[in-house]
This record gives structure tokens, sequence and C-alpha cells, in this order.
């Protein structure tokens, strides 16, 4: 295993955290991105480091997400330690606001039944006046709310920098500027050639695809089945404004800078990574809802950019059967589950360690199998 | 929210906009102008309607032309809406804008974006301290409330505005402490070098001459060639030290007044994602259009200083040549070769002088891209030259990723401070052209307006902003 | 350092003025200025501190574009005072580092 080498197809969030981590497992690593045309989920990522209600149709997605949180301070401190690069981490706890009383009781039924059945994802529901306690400013609008003290945040792009500096350092080497458009499998050697679109080649014993949207088409060339299509969010963010807000919140939160970030929206409008000034005004005004003084925040920028959604919302990683030593990863939440994709994917993909326990939930077969069952409220 | 819709609807109200507004009035259009400022005439004809005459006469002829240009506007019928701060233009021709505090919207057939232009930043060491300001600046409060500088006050830098600023401030017996010009004599042969254009040019040539001459009879110290330029100063501006013939040379100064041109204000046109190209005459980007200024297959022309910089007179041509197009496209113009014939004769006549102007009055580098890593490069976010260079060592190739390293141009000012700094100073350190390095994605809103503005249609909360059958992920 | 203001307007005994207060004390300009033209007519140097290292900082380019101009206009944080016209009583102090907008409390016109 010492002498493999591993080629991880994608740099953004997902590929270098499991680059990094197959990299300090002590595999030779080389990363092989697209650079800055990739639509770059990152920039979409909220940046929100979020356990509670994660996985209220997949209990082992909420286990998934709760031990990703509590691995990330390790990921942190190594990050900065080895690299210099602060992912800013903070982990006070964090809020969901609802706008109603149904929202607020159907939120109790999600998260009572997510305790119930993972455990250790402890949650508290807030009326207004207890909220306020943690959010002075909160407005009249808000019915309610739910706080669960794993939740935190991060910045993603801070993330993503220290992941290239960590692969540096590790010894990795990370193309930039490649576009993958072929893998082929040598099954008499057990070799993996990844070929880009410009005539480039590079060979491994170990792959792992994390293209994001360019998955679908590569997982298939390995025997396995990454449906993936593209959701834009469009986000908004403030000048820097004087702390006021402790917490992050689902939709809104106060960066260490002090700008205040507010998204998003989820939208199905394929490669289009533009705004749209209907969904810019509903989310100030949603915004201003939450929180009253923010109407005399300056918006200095609005942005979209694109989600790699499956179908059911849910992780797909999934090692090949056809291609033994191809693996293939995709996730929307880069960032909350960046530790887990590290300190464990990583492994896993180096063929260091077995599949975590009850992981083929996260197999594409769910997409196929007509028994189960179709949730388009995920 | 109003849903109208016009032929054409301008955003500026300087000599492009006003001058397109009486072109397209005249071809019946209907046409709207939208202008963030109350009052009509852009930079260059600031105040010209509340001007005073002995106001006018101090300012000079160039300024005193505006009067019949904004005259013609008002008779012209075009719906003039001012205080409009616009924050979008989308592809199919919607501007939204905000006014009174409201965000509203409307919708041309066709967009005519002329915005100008705007000082280009002069990055040395003290430029953000209290007391220095552009000469620009010095400019509008001269226009717009008579202002004058109290006590002595140096100018440095180079370029017609800032000898014109000079002999405007000696006309109003203000008092010069010095004017610090960093034009090279190696930029006159250069510029002499410009054939055709150098014939017209040397007449403003002679001006700026006579006018150092005036200077230097009313003991005002020149300092010609001069280099390394330094603000000096704790919480304020105290004064300048430059090189003067090999020399060191201090000036005290409170009040510092610094120009070196004007750059396109490119924001609107980057934008709408359209092509821009470096030109490296006059060192800035510029958006690429036809003849006419329409920006590709867009609703969008672009005319005046925002498409590269021609002086007010031939931003006022570009105007009407826009307005000609636009109603050639709406079918009204069928003659537009004859039309134009005289207009683009005029622009030729107007435009000549350009690249002697641009070699003559050509920045020096060390203006534009500092040495000294310590200078600021980013006056919104403190991101200091020093800091870029880092992440350029990093492996950053661009704006975008400096920015999304050091925070470099996501203050409010959104980039109109630093961008052209940041291209070049990367351009430099990868030791490729400024083509290669690109400029910043500009998004909306293209100027910061608050939540409380953009929010203040009534409606439900939204709870989900998703597309039917999708939530929003968490 | 020179206290005097870096500009002034001539004649401005013969015009009409509004007062204003800066940082509490009475200022009496010419009618028809923005504020940024007032401060600086009316002997103000620094204007506010900036958000990151907390500089003195001033106005720059008295068109909107450069945002060194803010101050605190009538409790309302970080205004380009170069953009608002200034009236009759309006109170205007020195904005210190980032607009905070918890002490403005709720139902307050923006």
């Amino acid at each position: 295993m010492g002498n493999q080498r591993m080629t991880v197809v994608g740099g953004g969030l997902i590929g270098a955290a499991i680059a990094y981590g197959a990299a300090r497992a002590g595999t030779r690593v080389r990363v092989l991105d697209q650079g800055d045309v990739a639509f770059r989920a990152s920039r979409g990522n909220f940046g929100l480091v979020w356990v509670q209600s994660k996985g209220g149709e997949l209990p082992r997605y909420a286990r998934w997400s709760r031990d990703a949180a509590k691995l990330w301070p390790a990921l942190q401190k190594e990050l900065l330690e080895l690299t210099g690069v602060d992912t800013g981490l903070r982990q006070p706890g964090g809020f969901w606001l609802g706008f109603s009383d149904a929202d607020v009781r159907a939120r109790f039924d999600l998260l009572e039944g997510l305790n119930r059945t993972v455990g250790e994802i402890p949650f508290q529901i807030m009326d207004p006046s207890e909220l306020r306690h943690y959010l002075p400013g909160i407005g009249p609008a808000v019915a309610g709310g739910s706080f669960c003290p794993l939740d935190g945040d991060a910045n993603p792009l801070m993330l993503l920098h220290g992941l290239h500096a960590g692969l540096r350092h590790k010894g990795a080497e990370v193309i930039t500027g490649v576009d993958v458009a072929e893998i082929r499998y040598d099954a008499d050697n057990g070799l993996f050639e990844a070929v880009a679109s410009d005539g480039q080649r590079w060979k491994s014993e170990r792959l792992v695809l994390a293209a994001g949207l360019g998955n679908a088409r590569l997982a298939q060339q390995v025997g396995l089945h990454a449906p993936v299509i593209p959701s834009r969010g469009q986000v908004l963010i403030t000048e820097r404004l004087n702390p006021f807000l402790h917490y992050p919140t689902n939709k809104l939160r106060q960066t260490c800078e002090g700008t205040v970030q507010i998204g998003s929206s989820s939208e199905d409008v394929g490669l289009n990574d533009g705004i749209t000034t209907e969904v810019v005004e509903r989310l100030a005004h949603r915004a201003v809802a939450t929180f009253p003084a923010l109407s005399r925040a300056r918006l200095v920028r609005a942005w979209g950019a694109l989600r790699v959604l499956t179908p059911d919302g849910f992780p797909i990683y999934q090692a090949s059967v056809s291609c033994p030593g191809a693996y293939v990863a995709t996730s929307h939440s880069g960032v909350t589950l960046a530790a887990a994709h590290c300190f464990v994917i990583g492994p896993w993909t180096c063929g260091l360690t077995e599949a975590p326990p009850e992981f083929d939930v996260f197999q594409a077969q769910r997409f196929s199998d007509l028994n189960a069952s179709v949730s388009d409220a995920r | 929210m109003s849903d109208t819709m016009a032929d054409l609807v301008i955003i500026g109200s300087g000599p492009a906009g006003l001058a397109a507004a009486c072109e397209a009035r005249a071809l019946n259009l209907s046409v709207v102008l939208l202008d963030e400022q109350s009052t009509i005439g852009g930079q260059i004809y600031r105040s010209i309607e509340s001007a005073p005459a002995d106001r006018i006469d101090l300012l000079g002829q160039d300024y005193a032309s505006g009067r019949s240009l904004a005259s013609d506007f008002r008779q012209s019928g075009t719906r003039y809406l001012g205080g409009a701060v616009v924050w979008n233009v989308s592809l199919d021709g919607t501007v939204d804008y905000v006014v009174n505090g409201q965000s509203d919207k409307i919708i041309g057939k066709h967009v005519l974006l002329a915005s100008g232009a705007m000082e280009r930043p002069f990055p040395i060491s003290g430029w953000t301290l209290p007391g220095v300001m552009g000469a620009g600046a010095a400019q509008i409060l001269l226009k717009g409330s008579g202002a004058l500088p109290t006590g002595p006050v140096v100018l440095a830098g180079c370029g017609p505005l800032l000898y014109l600023l000079a002999w405007q401030y000696l006309r109003a017996g203000a008092t010069i402490q010095a004017l610090v010009d960093t034009t090279t004599v190696s930029a006159y042969l250069r510029a002499a070098r410009r054939g055709a254009g150098a014939l017209r040019g040397w007449r403003d040539l002679s001006k700026g001459v006579k006018l150092l001459a005036a200077l230097r009879r009313h003991g005002v110290p020149v300092f010609s060639g001069c280099t390394e330029l330094s603000i000096e100063g704790e919480k304020r501006a105290e004064g300048l030290s430059f090189k003067h013939r090999g020399k060191p040379v201090r000036v005290s100064a409170s009040l510092l007044l610094l120009h070196q041109g004007v750059v396109p204000n490119t924001q609107l046109s980057w934008s709408t994602g359209s092509a821009h190209r470096w030109d490296p005459d006059q060192l800035c980007w510029q958006p690429v259009t036809d003849a006419w200024g329409r920006l590709g297959k867009t609703p969008f022309y672009v005319a005046g200083d925002s498409r590269a910089i021609v002086g007010a007179q031939a931003s006022a041509i570009q105007g009407r040549l826009a307005a000609l197009a636009i109603g050639e496209r709406l079918g009204i113009v069928t003659d537009i070769a004859r039309r134009a014939a005289p207009l683009q004769r005029l622009l030729r006549r107007h435009t000549h002088i350009r690249p002697f102007l641009d070699a003559l009055y050509r920045p020096k580098n060390e203006n534009r891209i500092p040495h000294a890593g310590s200078v600021v490069v980013c006056r919104c976010e403190e991101v200091t030259a020093g800091q870029i260079r880092h992440y350029v060592e990093l492996g950053c190739l661009g704006p975008n990723q400096t920015k999304a390293f050091s925070r470099c141009g996501m203050g409010p000012c959104q980039g109109r401070l630093c961008g052209l700094t940041v291209t070049e100073l990367i351009a430099q350190a990868r030791g490729v052209e400024p083509s290669n390095v690109g400029y910043y994605r500009i998004r909306p809103p293209i100027k910061p307006i608050t939540l409380g503005e953009l929010g203040a249609v009534d409606r439900r909360i939204p709870t989900e902003i998703a597309s039917p059958n999708r939530e929003e992920p968490e | 350092m020179p206290a005097e203001p870096l500009f002034s307007i001539p004649r401005s005994s013969e015009l009409e003025t509004v007062t204003i207060t800066f940082e509490g004390k009475p200022l009496t300009v010419p009618a028809g200025l923005s504020v940024a033209a007032a401060l600086l007519v009316g002997g103000v140097h620094e204007f506010r501190s900036s958000v990151v290292g907390q500089a003195p900082r001033a106005p720059y380019c008295m068109m909107g574009v450069c945002f060194e101009c803010l101050v605190e206009i009538d409790g309302v944080p970080a205004r380009q005072s170069c953009v608002v016209a200034a009236q009759d009583g309006m109170k205007v102090r020195r904005q210190i580092g980032a607009a905070r907008l918890d002490d403005v409390s709720f139902g307050d016109e923006p």
C-alpha cells in the first residue's frame, strides 16, 4: 500500500480534503484540478458546520454529520500548525429560525425524532424571548427557533486554501488547469489512467473522483454511478459591520471579518451561476425580517454558485467493484464534512481502512432501487 | 413597482448621456435617463445649471459649453430620474435602481451606459492620509460650492486636469505651494512621435507650457520630471517628499491634490459579462464595442469616457452616434450613413490628439505600481502591495484569487480604487501582460445599497427561496 | 499642526447658511453644500477611523466612489457624506470603525 499512487480528480473542497487525508496517511497523491475556470462549488458554500436537522430521512447521515463536526477542531488545529492558515472554525452552537408556529412545531418533531433515533444530537427549541438572549435584535417576525450546541461555521475559502497548503506540505502534487476527459482502467495491471482533454495523462493504482458536476460523466467510466445535478444558490454579503451576531443561523451569519452573509436560494437553472433580482430582493427581505437593524446594512456583493446535488441531497461514497481501487465521492456539504473527508474517507480510499460502518446507504444503487421511497421534500 | 419600458434607458448625465438623450428624443424615441446625482452634468459639467456667472468664468470655456447641452436636455422631453442609483443591469434590458430608499426597475429596449470616468488611483506612500485628495475632488468642491484651498496647496502628478486646476486656482487667488509634475522628458519625445495627432497636440501642449510659465511667473515653484513621491504625516498629510533632478526635495502641505489622469468607469460594462480589453496606451480596461458603441449582441451601448477616455466633446458625439444606431435598430433611422458622417468627422478631429496626450501624460510606472510593499493598495480593506505580491508567490494568478485570500477588492468601493493597481501589480509580479491577468469579476449591486432598500417591496416573508420540489439544503 | 479648514468659500458671509453640528459643536456653512464639503469648510480634518486598522481617514474623491467620507448622520452610521446634502439641524459624528447596527433600535426610520 505504501508504494501506491493515488490520483484525485478535482481539487475543490471534497477532493482537497480527501487528498489531504490520503497524503497525511502516507500515500503518494496527485490532485488534478481545473483551476480557476472551475465552477468551484466552494464559492457557494455558506460556511456552516451544521449538524442539526441533517439526515432527517437518513439517520446514518445524521451520525456522519455529527461525527464530522466533532472531528473539525482537530483539522483546524492541524492545518493551522502545519500551514499557518486559519480556517476560522467557530463552534458556539447555531440557530435555525422559523417564521410561523407551525414551522417551529415541525422543527421540534424533526429534531426530536433525530435525537431519539441517532442520539447525541442535543437541541433546544426556543421562543422569541429566549432567542433574544442569544440573538439580540431579532425581529418580531421570528416565531421561534432551534439551537444545537454542536453547530458552528468556518471560512470555506480559507479551508480550501489551508487544505491546498497542507497538500504541498505533505508532498502531494497539485496540477491545475487540467480538464479530465476520460478515465481508463487496465484490469491486468490494476492501473488507472486519467486522460486530460489536452492529451496529458497520469497513471495510478488508486483513483478518487471528486470532480463535482464532472463526476456524473467520469463515474460511469469506472463502473460507478453519480447522478449529480447543479443547484444554484444565490448569496448576499454586506459591508463589514461591528460584531452583533455571535451565533450562526441557518440563513444568516456574521463572519469573523464582520460581514454578514445571507443565503440562500436553491434553483434548478442548469449551469447558470448568475444572480436574479427577484431572489436577491427576497433574500434581503428575509434578512431584514430576521434582524430589522440590517435594513441599514449595505450590500456589497451578490453572487451565485452551483451546488452539486444528488437526487436525495445525501452524499455518494462508493468503491468500484468492477474497477477496484476507484472511488467516487460527492457531497454538497464540503465544509461540515471536511474533517470526515480528511480523517475517514482519505484513509479508506487509500485502502488503509475498511469502509466506515453502514456506508452502503451512501451508494448510488439507492437511486435505481424502485422500491426505495422517493422523497420530493428533501 | 413600475414596470415601464422605454426605447432607450440612459445611465449617466454627463456629456455622453445628455447628448444621446437629445439625439434620441429628436428621433422621437422614448427616453429615460437615470443618474445617481440629483443635478445633471456628470462630473465634468457638475453643477452647470446652478453655477453663478463668475464661477463659470473662472472654470473656463470647456465647462461653460455644458450650459447649452444642459438646456437642450431640459427641453428634449426626456424622462429624467435624478438620485437614482442603478444597482443592476440585465441582458434583457432591465435596469434595477434605488430612488428614495426604494428599489424599482425599468426596461429599456436599449440601454446606454454613460457613467463616465473616474480618477486613476495614485497609490503612493501616505496616500490614505486625511488631507490627500484627488484633483478631481478639488474640482468638485470648486464647481459645486466655489470652495478654494484655505492655505497653500500642493498639486502633484501629471495630466491636463492638474494644470487646469492650477490655472483655475491661480485665477481665483489661491496659494499654490508647489506643482510637482511627474511628466518625464522622454514622454515629450514619445508623444512627438505620435504623428498627425501631435500637430493638434502641440496646441494643448503649448497651452500647458504657457500655464506652467504663468505659474512660475506668479512665484509658484514648479518641479518637473519628479520621482519617488511619498507623502509624509502621522495622522494627517504634512508634506510631500520627492526627487527632482536627482536631489531630494520636501514641500510642506496639509492639503495635497494628486492626479495622474482619468480612467473609464467600467463597473457597469464589466457586470454585463461583455469582453473588455486592456489598452496599453491608456493603461486601463475598455469595453469591446462596435463602432457605434454596442456591446456584442446585447441591448447595451457604451458612450463617452466609460468606453475609453476621449474627453467631453467626443463623449457627446459618441452619445449621438449611439442614439442614431439605436434609432436604426428600431427602424426609425433609414439613412444612418448620411446622418452619422458629419458626427464621425467631428469625432475623428476630437480624438486625433488622444494618442499624443496618452503618451505625453502617461502616468509613471512607480506611481501606478508601488515598489514599497507597505503601500496600501486596497484602501477599504487596507491590503498592501506586499501582501498582493505574497499571494502571487503562493500561486494566485489573478485578482479574483487574491481577493478570496486577502479581501482586496471586497470593500464598499467594490474595487474601483484598487482594481487597476491590482491587475498591474499581479501582471508585473507574474511577468505577464495585464490582459493575461484579468480584472475582478464584477457582480451586482453595482453600487452598495442597503438591504432595506432592496427588500422594501411588501411581501410575505419567504421561508423557502427554492425551485418547486427542492428545499434549500442546509 | 494647522487647525484651519482645508477649504473655504469666498464671500460666504453674503450667502444663505445652514447650521449643522459635528461631534456636538455647531458648524455654520453656506447652504447647498454636501455634508462632506460642509465639514471640510467647517474645519474637520478626520472624518472617520478605518474599519480594519483604525487609521484616520477623510474624503478622497468627493464623488461617491471611494467611501472614505463616511460619517454618522442623524444617528445613521457610515453614510457617504459627499452625496448627502447638508441640512439645518443635522447631527453629524465621526464614524469610528465599522457601522454598529445594534445601537439602532427597531422602528427607527432608515
